[in-house]
């Protein structure tokens, strides 16, 4: 058989995972970091790693991945020490060889680095009550108002938050105080206080983030901004809604 | 007012159901009180440092400062009057940004652990902010009250004695270590919570400002030390009554 136009899956180096192991819902598990070697593929991203330990090593572990392209967030993990998406980071990246996993603090802890963030962002999107508020009764049957394309463009990319949950992770001040709503809630009522569909005043966002765990809660220690994976404007939005809310 | 405050006391809303809007304030004072802080003190140091110009120099500023030009001779008085200025501003800022501190040990070990895993500059750069503020709550208290009290002992002489043989000076570098990082740290701070103007580039820049700062800070402490150290038989002689004689 002709073995140049095959890869060699035996021939890349060595790396070692070493990956935070816990089951809260089971009384007997003790939390501890369990590592695995395994041999490094071309490309290799951690999500790759991860299915490999998965499938050949050990089936008991705990992760989640959709979209495996950086777009569903479910991938969210702290790769030493940084969080992280999983399938955007590749362990070349690495090159002592040695990678540190644990699930993204502050969020409930499911299993192993599996963390519940979607009942969170839910309840977060109903605090902010992220959505249109109009009195006028929506035709469907009629072209939409129109919007200024540079608004336009500006609420789209808002709107490419997609939901990972790093920005938490990333944020020093939600780690002490748990209430905090954090970036992603703030990016978001800076979202709909741009849309010139949504007919809030400034009065009625204070009323959703006019407190010490909405925007007077943030102390601009830029973990979010710095660590946000579609790399949002977290800091300039923040700042917005700030200069905003201390108006009112 | 009272009847305002039990209402939000058991509703958690004020009298016209919605959120109290002091937390807006107190967000906005703590900024402005420490914009004026550090306002001052960006002039403070240099003007203290005008002892590396000569100690005429200095004792010129000082009496500048007494308002001589009005008062024969000058008026310490009215350094008494800045000092009582600057501590109001001064308790203020600090009643107001220690909101922030980590209010307890579950709250200190998360953020130190948070952070030392994040390896990421400005929540480090959060940890200086708080701990040279907690330590200015006593050396800024110290020199402050002295420049309340004593305001007559200002000059190139009596600065020096006091700093020299008054053994002021540990506490001096420790004051200008934490009031030029506080500060430093707080001009980025504002900057960023604000979004007054690019974030990198300003921290270049405040970075370049505070080690200038520091290194003139340093150098006069220094100064004010070798002319106590040559004036410590003559402790208690001022620096005009040398000259008239
Ligand atoms: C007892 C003295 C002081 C204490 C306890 C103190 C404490 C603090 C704390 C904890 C913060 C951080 C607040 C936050 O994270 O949101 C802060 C911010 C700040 N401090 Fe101080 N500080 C003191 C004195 C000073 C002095 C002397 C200056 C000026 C040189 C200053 C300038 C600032 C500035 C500009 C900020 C940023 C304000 C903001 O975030 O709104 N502080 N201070
Ligand atoms: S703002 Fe960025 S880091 Fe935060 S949830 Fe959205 S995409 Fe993730
Ligand atoms: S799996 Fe969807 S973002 Fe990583």
């Amino acid at each position: 058989m002709n073995k140049s136009h095959t890869y060699d899956h035996d021939s890349g180096r060595k790396i070692t995972l070493s990956i935070f192991r816990y089951n809260p819902s089971n009384p007997a598990s003790e939390p501890s970091f369990r590592e695995y070697t395994l041999t490094e593929t071309p490309g290799m991203t951690l999500y790759i790693a991860l299915t490999k330990i998965y499938t050949s090593i050990d089936h008991d572990l705990s992760f989640d991945f959709v979209c495996r392209a950086g777009i569903c967030g479910s991938c969210a993990m702290v790769v030493n020490g940084k969080p992280r998406l999983a399938c955007k980071t590749l362990t070349s990246e690495f090159a002592d060889a040695r990678i540190t996993l644990m699930p993204l603090p502050t969020f409930k802890h499911n299993k192993d680095l599996s963390v519940d963030t979607g009942n969170w962002m839910n309840a977060m999107s109903l605090k902010v009550e992220s959505w249109i508020h109009s009195k006028e009764q929506t035709d469907i049957s009629r072209i939409e108002k129109r919007v200024d394309p540079d608004t336009a463009d500006e609420i789209f990319e808002l709107d490419r938050c997609i939901e990972c949950g790093i920005c938490l992770a990333s944020c020093s001040t939600r780690i002490m105080r748990e209430d905090f709503i954090g970036a992603v809630g703030l990016n978001r009522v800076a979202r709909f206080s741009i849309d010139p569909h949504d007919e809030r005043t400034d009065e009625d966002f204070y009323e959703l983030i006019g407190d010490d765990n909405g925007i007077f809660g943030c102390m601009s220690l830029m973990g979010c901004e710095d660590h946000c994976p579609k790399h949002l404007p977290l800091q300039s939005r923040i700042a917005y809604m700030r200069r905003k809310m201390v108006k009112v | 007012m009272q009847q305002e405050h039990i209402i939000e006391l058991l509703t958690g809303k004020d009298s016209r159901k919605k959120k109290s809007r002091i937390p807006a304030r107190l967000d906005l004072l703590q900024s402005v009180t420490g914009l004026i802080l550090v306002l001052f003190i960006l002039f403070h140091l240099l003007f203290e440092s005008s002892i590396l110009l000569g100690k005429d120099a200095m004792y010129a500023l000082t009496k500048g400062f007494e308002m001589s030009f009005i008062f024969e001779g000058g008026e310490p008085l009215v350094i008494s009057f800045l000092a009582l200025m600057i501590f109001i501003v001064f308790i203020l800022h600090a009643f107001i940004a220690t909101r922030k501190f980590p209010a307890s040990y579950r709250e200190s070990i998360r953020y130190r652990t948070h952070a030392k895993l994040l390896k990421h500059e400005d929540t480090n750069l959060w940890f200086i902010q708080i701990s040279t503020g907690f330590m200015m709550f006593f050396l800024g208290s110290v020199h402050l009250y002295t420049m309340m009290t004593q305001p007559e002992k200002i000059g190139p002489f009596a600065s020096a004695d006091r700093v020299y043989s008054d053994t002021a000076w540990p506490l001096y570098l420790l004051l200008l270590v934490s009031v030029v990082l506080h500060a430093g740290a707080g001009v980025y701070r504002l900057i960023v919570k604000w979004g007054v103007c690019d974030r990198t580039r300003s921290k270049t820049i405040i970075k370049a400002a505070t080690a200038f700062y520091l290194l003139i800070g340093l150098v006069s402490l220094g100064a004010y030390i070798r002319i106590g150290y040559e004036h410590r038989n003559d402790y208690g002689q001022r620096y005009h009554t040398e000259v008239s004689r």
